[in-house]
């Protein structure tokens, strides 16, 4: 079957796509945009969030025709040319990467927690990451990224 | 669109030598009439569930009939003292928008999954996989709700233990679609808990729901995870509401004795049918049980004492 939606802001299409295969393998496999991971296939890890119609979800999780038409925004949609998003400068500076398997999850669960509170509370930045496994960092400094970034809006 | 048996596309990933229809209807009539063309047609909402399975090759159905068009399905609406609840609301729709009336499915569906899972799991798919562990359904039996199924030209109600028939087993017929489900709005306080190994992501090892109807003076209890399906506990029902009569505690608004958290605890633990599997034993089960039963009770008799 033939998808077309946007990504990004830019119409993409994508021919022969399999009725059973996920909005993730199109994206990657398909489309060139990979900064969506593939982890766990099981919505367990976060590591393909994405928003789609503006919903932070798993692009795992989503079967490709349920996507048909749909406003697709990826990690590479945050920058805009070669300025990073501040999430994504907070956790450079936060020393929240090791070895990045994560990172493109966490910064959309932290943006999307970001646009919804601005300010929020620890309690808060734990409930809205809880949905990504980061295996390297013991989060902390994932914490101190999503507090930075909280600060450098206030 | 189907290849030759285990093809593998160009793009290595094996196709699993089956055909698979994408069906997406746009309004409810039109689901029904393409359910009864293809019965053998899996309905998909939010695809948490689903999508697990077909991503692993266990799942291979003749078609897939996408739900997320409908709209009729995404509204809810109060009537008398009831809320409508289109089977396709998100868990966190239902949580920001209806949680008010719902309290104790508004606790249990902010527990489900995480942020990713609940902006698209539903209450409806929660229903369509019927299991045990399902996090919504505990609430739905405590606070007698009932489930509306449809097919081509007909519709039917029934309460929820009679939707819910064994693990993954339901009283819906292939020719059929849930609908919405109908929750009487809280009369009282309303909790929920679970054990699990943590708070984010976890399949329940046990969970309990509890409703107090502070009108009638009655208290309905459900047990999650420990049984086929989702359990009533009338015996837990009927002690502490003749407990609390007896010592005027409704009045009062007074504490629960310890001795009498105990018991009720006991006897929730003695209404489940938990079996010892991967997750947890029998016996972890029970005795979580009567520790979160204890502990719910009192947190929804806490809500009680301090309302006027």
């Amino acid at each position: 079957m033939r998808i077309e939606l946007e990504i990004n802001g830019d119409t993409r299409s994508a021919d022969d796509v399999w009725e059973g295969e996920s909005l993730l393998f199109v994206l990657r496999e398909r489309l060139g945009f990979p900064g969506s991971k593939n982890a766990c296939e099981q919505g367990e890890c976060g590591s393909c969030s994405i928003y789609l119609d503006g919903n932070l979800v798993c692009a795992c999780l989503v079967l490709a025709g349920q996507a048909q038409g749909a406003r697709v925004t990826t990690v590479e949609g945050l920058a805009e040319d070669l300025d990073l998003h501040p999430v994504q400068e907070a956790y450079l500076k936060a020393g929240a990467v090791q070895c990045g398997f994560c990172t493109p999850g966490l910064i959309m669960a932290t943006h999307e927690l970001l646009e919804r509170k601005a300010q929020p509370s620890d309690a808060e930045i734990r409930e809205a990451l809880a949905g990504n496994l980061c295996r390297c960092t013991g989060y902390e400094k994932i914490l101190d990224a999503v507090r930075l970034a909280a600060k450098a809006r206030a | 669109m189907a290849g030759p048996a285990n093809e593998v596309d160009g793009l290595g990933r094996c196709q699993g030598g089956k055909g698979l229809e994408f069906l997406q209807p746009t309004s409810l009539t039109e689901a029904l009439e393409l359910k009864a063309a293809h019965p053998g047609a899996v309905p998909l909402a939010g695809g948490t569930d689903l999508m697990v399975d077909l991503n692993f090759d266990r799942l291979r159905p003749e078609a897939m009939l996408d739900l997320t068009r409908i709209d009729e399905l995404k509204q809810w609406w109060p009537h008398d003292d009831l809320i409508r609840l289109g089977a396709g609301v998100s868990y966190t729709r239902l949580v920001s928008e209806i949680g008010e009336y719902l309290p104790g499915l508004a606790i249990a569906s902010r527990t489900i999954g995480s942020p990713q899972i609940r902006n698209r799991a539903t209450v409806g798919g929660n229903l369509g996989t019927s299991s045990p562990a399902g996090d919504a359904l505990p609430p739905l039996l405590a606070a007698g709700a009932e489930i509306e199924v449809a097919s081509a030209g007909s519709s039917r109600r029934m309460p929820f233990r009679d939707f819910m028939i064994g693990p993954k087993k339901n009283a819906l017929a292939p020719e059929e679609l849930i609908v919405a489900v109908h929750i009487p709005k809280a009369r009282g306080p309303q909790q929920f808990s679970k054990i699990g190994t943590r708070n984010a992501m976890v399949i329940s090892v046990a969970s309990f729901a509890l409703a107090i109807d502070a009108g009638t003076r009655a208290i309905s209890c459900a047990i999650g995870s420990a049984g086929p399906v989702i359990l009533e506990a009338p015996e837990a029902d009927e002690f502490i509401e003749s407990s609390l009569e007896e010592s005027g505690a409704w009045d009062a608004r007074s504490r629960i004795d310890n001795s009498v958290l105990q018991r009720f605890g006991e006897l929730v633990a003695q209404g489940a049918r938990p079996i010892t599997d991967v997750r947890g034993t029998k016996a972890y089960r029970q005795h979580a049980l009567a520790v979160i039963a204890a502990r719910t009770l009192t947190w929804a008799w806490d809500d009680y004492m301090a309302s006027a």
